[in-house]
């Protein structure tokens, strides 16, 4: 197992240098010199030659990678510009708030998707499957900034159920929070629950067609019982993977629902820092959630062979 | 009437019903080209933000330009920027994958440790980044769309073709005397179009959705030309007051990306070698 | 057809009255109008090639049908009720309890996710009220029974963690562990290589006779239903056009189609004339060696493994030589040695005194155009997106001095040859039977008239009645142009029809080589006796000591 888990760490190594050195290489392609674009126009040739220095940007290239990284793996991703703040505890506050969004829609969607997936499988070719699958492309088929468009409209402005911007943390009153958190997940809890019942139908269907699961009948287990015990855990295996990517590539994505809520979250964070080419977030912001991704897929990764026992340990 | 007919028929249904609305996607953008109800880039403050009415079938935006007008004229810039950026990351992609899939060894190991780095941006990740760098315009969105997009294709394509040249026609190719490369050519890279026809066909979609969001960002194509997505996000302050400004742009996307799904569905089920035997 | 006529006088236990099953209510007819009956303890088989519908009538026993295919008619009698009529749930109580079912894939019969014990205990909880103790140890004694090595590991292990063949002990076990009146067992051995297979029949008749259980045998093969099974019911097309002591039914068959089966068996044809002696070998093999990588990890290579180790063989011109052996005994490495598709590590192979493989450039490469392939499979070996003819016609576009128009005349000459028509030239390989698509494989490789040809496995993948026209083509084909043969296979009846001269394979070596008539009559190696004793060929077992053995059991 301890085996298992070091030689899945060590692979992500190679990635995770290349990701670093990708986001590198971004920033330094970004036209104008840092140290300018940091003082502002107002600064002398002197100030910006004394802050070269001081950001060792007068260094080699590879010197220069090598000093920002090894700054990163001892946990200081530099400052911000525009508010000189330090960057990784910026991102780390920004991210809690996205994550917590991600986390449960994705949890959500999951434990709405896999069993109507199943279902459908189950039922494959009837009017049930039909009507399933008809919905689960509908759903997959909206943007999901569009669909939280609809929603802000519908619940917050028609009926003004909900708060239509903002954002409350759990920390501070549970239940605002639980208001300005719903129409946000409802979003990506629709448009990914489409996803998710795809993919689990698709593979529930694959796990069907194979003798095992007509052995199972002939020993005359009840069709919940099949579907259950030997259907759920080989169909569900594909589906963890799935489950997995999407929780990451919403985070790379999450900034389109944070702008339609208004919510200071990490990917509002990045896009701003876009507009203000405030670099150093941005670099910042790049690397902490493609770190993030690949963390997650780590740990989908080693959890997988509790579904697959072919997988080794 | 048997099961099998029902899904038979419903299948077909659907690639008839996705082929119909991108049919109808690309007309309207062919005729965009040439022709639309008002100029789409026309001010007309006295008119701004007014609903749908005979004159103005889809209402009027905050400066009082032809909401359909506009849609049109962004029907052709977003399946514009699509197709190139397919394109790039289908020629590019699939050029990349049949050659690490062609060398093997150390070569193919070490392509693709770079490529499952770049695949380790989630989503619209690496676009953000390298439009960042570029800055909001129509050529950078495809670059960075189609570089964001190249390194699934070279894996999907990579994948295909080590899947084939295990197979037994392609040993055939080799015991009959053709060479590495005649076997390539000949036998592994033809049967290599329809999966990635497949691929394409999704990647369309995804591109469409992520041009879209990149726009509504502000960080696609900006105003004042039109897109579906940058129409989102200039109609989202007005949103109370000209709700229209909001849903017909993302009518249009939901539409077309619906018409993109029941499409690749049905030629995934036509061309998906295991259903055919 | 007759009625269904009892077994010796006893009640009967299965009764299954003009069955017929459709795709969807009334779709095509995939069973039609079939009748027979079971007695208890009685084994019957239904024998028929794919597409005959016997697998789908065993499966309607239980309502096991895949999802369009439906019950339309008939009735199924057991203990007294139809099943055909049953409530789900009164025939939930039924399935395993009363009927249990073997599959044929033991790859993909066990669930994968599922521990060997979980999947053994489910059957006897659900039917059985019995404490978990209890049911431990009836597992337990049922894998000792079954001569499982260590059945306390073996419960909490995972089904891939053991081979096709205990996979298959396995599944039987549980099945039988609640001792049903009546087995299904759907070609449990099909999967399986020769001495498997035995293994595993063998265990089948023992476990059902020790409960007096009977058996419904589904086959492709007739010489193992002459050995195991009672009565035999012949399929074609859905329809029964046999019924009857499987004796009478192999020795005096009534049916046109029955007798074309019972020809397909494999038959030993007269022995050619053995090669001169004096000429020198066609292909000689020195001590080969070949080894398999081991799977490349980041930073090490995992152990590899020796497919081949130090073989070394010599054929001559225009004989075929026959390398047989279990699978995993390195026989089709040695022949994919010999075509070029895999690097010997060690060793030589000559071709017409000169070396191949290692010596590349233009020498090697015309050598290589001298040996062809045969492959296994004919659904794969035909590239999808070309047409028959171009298929044919690529091997000559490497010989410089034909003209296009020359080389279509060759394919479409080579055609006929294979006995296709000249309009099947446009067609692509999906619109062909595998017999048809075999004959086009056969094409290619014979069209450069090579010296020489690896033949590996090409026929298992067909139906026994195709099987036998397509080694008589290959033997006139052989006959006509004289090329030279390595015919690769496991399968006992096909070299014994083809083969001049046999070596036998095991564990990467060769343990016996001579003549056919030497191998088959006077095995001289204890593997080579182990292979045959298992194999059950209908020359053997006819009218001696099997049938017999049959016979005690029809009495008893």
């Amino acid at each position: 197992m301890l085996r298992f888990v070091l030689q899945r760490l060590a692979m992500a190594i190679p990635t995770l240098l290349i990701v670093a050195v990708t986001v590198f290489v971004l920033m330094r392609l970004v036209p104008g010199d840092p140290a300018s674009l940091m003082l502002g126009d107002l600064a002398s040739a002197g100030q910006v030659e004394a802050l070269r220095k001081q950001m060792g940007l007068d260094q080699p290239i590879p010197v220069q990678f090598a000093m920002w990284f090894g700054n990163v793996l001892s946990g200081d991703f530099g400052r911000s510009i525009n508010t000189g703040q330090d960057v990784l505890p910026l991102i780390f506050d920004r991210f809690s708030v996205s994550a917590t969004i991600v986390l449960l829609a994705v949890g959500i969607a999951a434990l709405i998707g896999v069993p109507i997936g199943m279902i459908a499988a189950w039922r494959q070719k009837g009017a049930l499957d039909l009507g399933i699958i008809t919905g689960a492309t509908l759903l997959l088929s909206i943007p999901s900034f569009w669909l939280g468009l609809m929603l802000l409209l519908f619940f917050g402005l028609q009926l003004g159920w909900l708060p239509v911007v903002g954002y409350v943390s759990f920390g501070q009153d549970f239940w605002a929070a639980l208001l300005y958190i719903a129409m946000p997940v409802a979003t990506l809890v629709l448009v990914e629950t489409g996803v998710i019942t795809r993919m689990a139908r698709a593979s529930t269907i694959e796990v069907m067609q194979l003798e095992y699961i007509t052995h199972a009948r002939a020993k005359g287990l009840s069709e919940p019982a099949v579907l259950w015990r030997h259907a759920f855990k080989n169909a569900f295996a594909p589906t963890w993977t799935i489950i997995g990517l999407i929780l990451g590539n919403l985070l790379g994505s999450i900034a389109v629902i944070e702008t339609v809520f208004t919510i200071p979250g990490l990917g509002r964070l990045l896009v701003d820092s876009i507009y203000a080419r405030d670099y150093p977030v941005v670099q910042g912001c790049l690397l902490f959630i493609a770190g993030i991704y690949i963390v997650v897929n780590l740990i989908v990764d080693m959890l997988y062979p509790l579904f697959d026992p072919r997988v080794t340990i | 009437m048997s099961a099998r007919a029902i899904g038979f028929s419903f299948a077909q249904a659907n690639g008839i019903i996705g082929g119909v609305i991108m049919v109808v996607v690309v007309a309207a953008a062919l005729i965009g080209m040439m022709w639309t109800p008002y100029d789409p880039l026309r001010l007309d403050i006295m008119a701004r933000l007014q609903g749908p009415s005979a004159a103005h079938w889809l209402g009027t935006d905050e400066f009082g330009r032809d909401v359909l007008s506009r849609l049109m004229s962004g029907a052709r810039t977003s399946s514009w920027i699509s197709l190139s950026t397919v394109l790039f990351a289908t020629i590019g992609g699939t050029a990349i994958g049949v050659i690490a899939g062609f060398l093997r060894g150390w070569a193919d190991r070490l392509m693709m440790v770079a490529n499952d780095a770049l695949l380790a941006f989630p989503g619209l990740l690496l676009a953000l980044g390298i439009m960042a760098v570029f800055g909001a315009s129509r050529n950078g969105i495809i670059i960075a769309l189609g570089l964001a997009y190249m390194p699934t294709v070279v894996r999907v394509v990579r994948g295909v073709v080590l899947s084939i040249r295990e197979l037994e026609y392609v040993e055939a190719s080799r015991v009959m005397g053709n060479s590495e490369f005649v076997t390539m050519a000949r036998h592994i890279v033809p049967n290599c179009i329809a999966p990635i026809t497949v691929l394409a066909t999704s990647l369309f979609g995804w591109v469409l959705l992520a041009e879209s969001a990149l726009s509504f960002l502000g960080l696609g194509v900006p105003p004042p030309a039109a897109t579906w997505g940058n129409m989102l996000a200039t109609g989202r302050p007005y949103i109370g007051q000209a709700p229209w400004l909001v849903i017909f742009p993302g009518l249009c996307i939901s539409v077309t990306l619906l018409g993109i799904n029941l499409l690749g569905d049905a030629l995934r089920d036509r061309l998906d070698p295991r259903m055919r035997r | 057809m007759t009625t269904p006529a009892t077994f010796n006088g006893a009640p009967s236990l299965l009764e299954v009255d003009r069955l017929t099953v459709r795709v969807g209510a009334e779709g095509p007819a995939v069973v039609e109008d079939l009748s027979f009956s079971l007695a208890a303890g009685e084994i019957l088989a239904l024998v028929g090639e794919s597409g005959s519908g016997k697998t789908m009538a065993a499966r309607a026993v239980l309502d096991l049908l895949p999802s369009p295919l439906v019950i339309s008619a008939g009735r199924i009698g057991f203990d007294g009720v139809d099943l055909a009529r049953l409530d789900p749930q009164a025939l939930r109580r039924i399935r395993g309890a009363r009927i249990g079912m073997v599959f044929q894939e033991p790859m993909v019969s066990l669930n994968p996710s599922m521990t060997i014990g979980r999947q053994m205990a489910e059957g006897l909880r659900l039917h059985k009220r019995l404490p978990a103790s209890e049911i431990r140890a009836r597992c337990l004694a049922m894998l000792e029974r079954i001569r499982i090595a260590d059945p306390e590991r073996c419960l909490a292990a995972y089904p891939h963690e053991f081979s096709g063949g205990m996979r298959q002990r396995i599944m039987l076990a549980s099945v039988m562990l609640l001792k049903p009146a009546l087995l299904i067992a759907d070609e449990p051995t099909t999967a399986l290589d020769t001495l498997a297979q035995r293994e595993v029949l063998q265990l089948m008749t023992e476990l059902t006779r020790e409960n007096g259980t009977a058996v419904l045998m589904i086959s492709h093969d007739l010489g193992m239903v002459a050995h195991y099974a009672q009565r035999a019911v012949v399929m074609r097309q859905g329809r029964a056009v046999e019924i009857g002591d499987t004796q009478r039914v192999l020795l005096a068959p009534q049916d046109a189609y029955t007798r074309r089966l019972i020809d397909a068996l494999p038959r030993r044809g007269a022995a050619r004339a053995p090669a001169p002696s004096d000429q020198a070998p066609l292909l000689a093999l020195q001590d080969v060696v070949v080894d398999y990588a081991g799977r490349r990890r980041l930073f090490s290579q995992g152990a590899g493994t020796r497919a081949v180790s130090g073989v070394s063989l010599t054929i001559s011109v225009g004989e075929t030589l026959a390398l047989v052996g279990a699978s995993g005994s390195g026989k089709t490495t040695l022949g994919r040695a010999i075509a070029g598709l895999v690097r010997p590590s060690g060793g030589e192979i000559r071709f017409r005194g000169r070396p191949i493989g290692s010596s590349a450039g233009r020498d090697g490469r015309a050598q290589r155009l001298n040996i062809q392939m045969i492959f296994q499979d004919p659904f794969s070996s035909l590239d999808p997106r070309m047409r028959v003819a171009d298929i044919i016609e690529e091997p000559l576009r490497l010989l410089p001095d034909l003209s296009r128009r020359e080389r279509k005349a060759r394919a479409i000459e080579m055609l006929t040859d294979v006995g296709l028509e000249p309009q099947h030239a446009g067609r692509f390989p999906h619109q062909l039977s595998g017999g048809q698509r075999q004959r086009v494989a056969i094409a290619r490789a014979i069209v450069r008239r090579p010296a020489f040809v690896v033949a590996d496995e090409p026929v298992s993948a067909l139906d026994m009645t195709v099987q036998k026209q397509i080694l008589a083509l290959f033997r006139r084909l052989q006959e006509r142009y004289g090329f030279a043969c390595l015919f690769v296979s496991h399968d006992l009846g096909a070299v014994e029809q083809v083969a001049d001269r046999v070596a036998v394979m095991e564990g990467g070596r060769i343990v016996e080589t001579g003549t056919r008539d030497e191998v088959f009559d006077r095995p001289q190696h204890s593997y080579t006796r182990a292979l045959l004793d298992a194999a059950m060929l209908l020359d053997r077992s006819f009218g001696d000591a099997d049938i017999r053995a049959g016979e005690e059991r029809n009495l008893g």
